[in-house]
């Protein structure tokens, strides 16, 4: 059995394989932000003031890294839609 | 704001609604991941939020309120109030001969009232199953994962006195 490269693959089929790579780590980040939101507002809630702002900060970078993968598929989109509308 | 353009010339609604099974789960994709990156925006902003509250709290001072007579009600009785508005419901315990404690009724998982059990020594919230240390109000067992919010107790001649709450 072989494996068929990324290369070979048609540019749609590439396309989805790096919109679905993308989609699962962003819904990984999804899940420890919700987590990181409802952590930070329990510790409100019970009067802790100074976690709020290291939990703000991890968000951020957390979304940050979120936006980067969605232009880097965005990029890709770009690419593959160029390439079908030149076949 | 390059990122911001469409990637294709063709009109949106032809993109949207391709007539090809392919470029549909295609065109889903890619909307889902830009809902999924919306949603952490959202996450963050969220987080944003708590932060400004924290930053811009301000300790509410609470006022001085006779709550019971010494003696009003016996060793492992329990006495209801209301501290620091009518709409908060608290609950006091005299848990020794000059030893009272006094908590919020309200439950932090969901809200119900607790009630205090002579039998287990602890309060306890009928809703979950969520119970509580009469001694410090903090969580035994159960969903709720905050403690009690504590009212502090003052003894002031013949009168217990409600003097602040402090939160779990």
């Amino acid at each position: 059995m072989t494996m068929q490269s990324p290369i070979d693959m048609p540019p749609k089929t590439r396309g989805l394989t790096v919109i679905a790579g993308a989609m699962s780590l962003i819904a990984v980040l999804l899940i420890v932000q919700i987590w990181l939101l409802s952590a930070a507002l329990e510790s409100f809630l019970a009067g802790n003031r100074h976690t709020a702002l290291p939990a703000t900060v991890f968000s951020g970078v957390m979304f940050l890294i979120c936006l980067g993968l969605y232009l880097f598929v965005d990029r890709v989109d770009s690419e593959v839609r160029r390439s079908g509308e030149e076949r | 704001m390059n990122w911001l353009r469409r990637a294709s010339s063709g009109p949106l609604w032809k993109e949207e609604f391709s007539v090809h099974a392919a470029d549909e789960r295609y065109v889903t994709r890619r909307q889902l991941t830009k809902f999924l990156v919306l949603t952490s925006f959202g996450m963050f902003v969220g987080n944003i939020w708590i932060l400004v509250r924290s930053l811009f709290y301000k300790a509410p001072s609470y006022p001085q309120q006779p709550v019971a007579r010494l003696g009003e009600i016996p060793v492992g009785g329990v006495k209801l109030f209301t501290y620091p508005t009518k709409e908060d419901q608290c609950i006091m315990v005299r848990t020794g001969e000059n030893e009272y404690v006094s908590y919020s009724q309200k439950c932090t998982h969901l809200s119900c009232a607790v009630y205090y059990s002579e039998a287990s020594n602890r309060l306890e919230c009928p809703c979950h199953q969520g119970f509580f240390s009469i001694k410090d109000g903090a969580v035994l067992q159960g969903p709720p994962s905050r403690p009690l919010p504590r009212i502090l107790l003052e003894t002031r001649g013949e009168q217990v006195v409600a003097v602040d709450v402090k939160a779990g």
